[in-house]
């Protein structure tokens, strides 16, 4: 049913997205579909590396570590983007057409006031992608 | 070359940059918590300290406000022209520096890694780095600065073409014409642009080819080590907020003033604190939707229809006016401005002080105590170029533009004073009464069509100060996160709100907004040895590179 399945990961908040991370494993392990585990980066030094080739080195390693535990392909995806809090949602819905992917797995909190004001990136995925999108929350 | 970078998978390898080995991570002095409904990350003493300082300079200078200006005022002062051969002086190394750069091997270096590709085309990165340096300067002073100088100042002691009865003395006319857009020029030129190519010169090669992260502090790692990440490094930190935060409030306050006296010029709008309160929030409101359409949805589109429209305002007056005559002063204020260059910024045994201590040194303090903001915005934007692409930009580029924009806008207001001096409005609001706010609004009611043109003046007033508003917010957020450009968007739009808040505060009490902005400029004495210590960092840095 699905054959290649994106999953967008916060590397500094893994502990928060783990249930939403199992269900990508699993719906990857259950299809025999390539699971993408994309990450957004900007081109100035951050917490998860000096530069863009640091971050994708720690991405790499991570998106390795997902495919030995839940036995499934997997690939990662390192997206570059000039200011990643805003262009966070643009930058997903782009790369979902550009891989091709037919269903994204997304993490989110439970909604409350604040996203009357400003919507979840989930949430935001889910109203815009042009593909399935399987929010995961809490 | 592309805008488009953003959503691109990570590109061929960036190719080799001498990254400083540390331990410092980015982001380990953060505190990331939940505040009610909004999630916040921000740097643990920056923040706190950046924002309780801010709050009792205002306090201090709202409850004792006849000290607080004093104080200030003799600082300022004591800065500007007991410092005045020091400013002058520095400013020239900074020019040399530069120059230097471009000449050198060492030019050759690109930010980001011998392979990296700039973020941005050139218009896009042109207008962003004009638009937050010094656009708004150019509404006020444009007009204002080429009549004051040729009339008033008397730079290097050339003779005014008015008498004190007030007449021509047709044979001073050609000398102090010249002199008054050389003088200009000078102000806004290579000195100006060569401080703030050297500060983001600095920030831009210690955060993409060192690893750093993109704070001040970082530029200081050469000198300091590890201790720039302890409370050596929060103090400067600290300092560049400060000056960014005061510099944008109260220049923000002042132009709600100015573009209120404009409305009152143009329409007739009454001049008070409603109106300028009015004119705060309007422009905050916009800054604030810039702010959280990011970098490339706010602040880039908004920084190119001001350059847009402003360029429209330029060709208008370039064509409206005297056309050949504003060509031929380009074209002599160019070779007046290359000829007295060095006469003009000599340090020492100048007897035009006046001048000097009233105007350059002014000028030069005011741009170093804004370069940590312009510099940090210009070096967020320049991933990619090479350091003698960056430097040409930077220094050259912008100062042929001012020039153009000085010649057009100067040489028809000095060509209106000097063809009819009676019923000259420019004369009237420049030379013979000191109204700057006025001085663009009454060389356009000069011109065809002032009505349109002075709304169109007023508008851009309004956007200018938009633009380094938004660009502003970004800076500060950035260094009280510890130099992450991803924390919550919650906080750039708290410090965009506390910005107008304060500018409404210091508005609103009397003489809160230029003791302050006395206090701003002084900062510039203690920040031009900051930018001496920078330009060592940055020559021992590219060599590093090169090796």
């Amino acid at each position: 049913m699905f054959s290649k399945i994106m999953m967008p990961v916060d590397l500094a908040h893994l502990a928060s997205l783990r249930r939403a991370l199992d269900v990508a494993a699993d719906l990857g392990a259950h299809y025999g579909a390539t699971v993408v585990y994309a990450g957004v980066t900007a081109q100035t030094p951050g917490a998860l590396g000096h530069n863009p080739k640091d971050f994708a080195a720690r991405l790499d390693a991570f998106v390795a570590q997902e495919s030995r535990t839940h036995g499934i392909a997997a690939e990662a995806l390192a997206l570059i983007s000039h200011d990643p809090r805003i262009d966070l949602d643009r930058t997903l819905i782009k790369a979902v057409e550009d891989i091709g992917a037919d269903l994204v797995v997304m993490a989110s909190h439970i909604p409350n006031l604040t996203d009357y004001i400003w919507p979840s990136n989930g949430g935001t995925l889910a109203a815009h992608a042009k593909t399935s999108v399987m929010v995961v929350r809490g | 070359m592309t805008d488009e970078t953003s959503n691109q998978g990570i590109p061929l390898p960036e190719g080799d940059a001498q990254l400083i080995d540390t331990d410092y991570e980015i982001g380990q002095d953060n505190i990331e918590t939940q505040i009610g409904p909004f999630g916040v990350d921000i740097h643990n003493p920056v923040f706190l300290i950046s924002g309780l300082c801010v709050v009792a300079f205002v306090f201090f200078t709202l409850a004792l406000p006849d000290q607080a200006d004093a104080a200030f005022a003799w600082l300022f002062s004591f800065a500007t022209k007991t410092f005045d051969w020091f400013f002058l002086g520095t400013a020239n190394i900074f020019v040399l520096f530069c120059l230097l750069l471009i000449v050198t091997p060492v030019g050759r270096v690109r930010l980001g890694g011998a392979d990296a590709t700039p973020d941005y085309s050139y218009i896009g990165w042109f207008s962003m780095l004009f638009a937050a340096g010094m656009g708004i300067g150019l509404m006020f002073f444009g007009v204002l600065e080429p009549v004051y100088h040729m009339a008033v100042s008397q730079p290097l002691g050339v003779a005014s073409p008015f008498a004190a009865d007030g007449s021509l003395i047709p044979e001073n006319v050609e000398a102090a014409k010249k002199m008054g857009l050389a003088a200009t020029i000078f102000h806004w030129g290579l000195h100006p642009w060569a401080i703030y190519a050297v500060v983001a010169l600095a920030l831009a090669l210690f955060s993409y080819n060192k690893g750093l992260p993109l704070t001040i502090r970082s530029a200081f790692y050469p000198i300091l080590g590890e201790r720039v990440w302890g409370w050596w490094g929060h103090v400067i930190d600290v300092l560049a907020v400060f000056a960014t935060l005061f510099g944008l409030a109260t220049s923000l306050g002042f132009g709600a003033q100015q573009a209120n006296a404009g409305l009152n010029y143009v329409f007739g709008v009454p001049v008070g604190a409603t109106a300028q309160v009015l004119l705060i929030t309007g422009i905050t409101s916009i800054a604030l939707v810039s702010v959280l359409r990011g970098l490339d949805g706010g602040v880039k589109v908004l920084s190119e229809i001001n350059m847009g429209i402003a360029a429209l305002l330029l060709l208008f007056v370039l064509f409206a006016g005297p056309t050949l005559l504003i060509l031929t002063d380009f074209a002599e204020g160019l070779g007046a401005y290359l000829k007295e260059i060095v006469p003009l910024s000599n340090p020492f045994g100048r007897e035009d002080t006046g001048f000097v201590q009233g105007w350059t040194s002014f000028y030069w303090a005011w741009w170093i105590s804004w370069s940590p903001f312009v510099g940090m915005f210009i070096a967020r934007v320049s991933r990619g170029r090479t350091v003698r692409e960056f430097i040409i930009c930077v220094l050259i580029i912008p100062s042929l533009v001012c020039v153009l924009w000085m010649a057009v806008f100067g040489g028809v207001a000095i060509d209106q004073v000097l063809s009819d001096p009676a019923t000259s409005a420019v004369k009237a609001n420049v030379i013979d009464s000191y109204n700057p706010p006025l001085s663009l609004f009454a060389m356009l009611e000069g011109l065809p069509f002032s009505a349109i043109t002075s709304v169109i003046g007023i508008v851009l007033v309004i956007v200018f100060f938009v633009t380094s508003s938004d660009s502003g917010s970004l800076v500060i957020d950035t260094i009280t996160a510890g130099g992450k450009v991803d924390a919550p968007v919650p906080q750039r739009v708290f410090w965009c709100v506390f910005e107008g808040a304060v500018a409404i505060v210091l508005l609103l009490s009397a003489g809160g907004l230029s003791s302050l902005q006395s206090m701003v400029i002084s900062t510039g004495l203690p920040f031009a040895l900051v930018l001496l210590v920078m330009c060592w960092a940055i020559w021992r840095g590219l060599r590093d590179e090169q090796s």
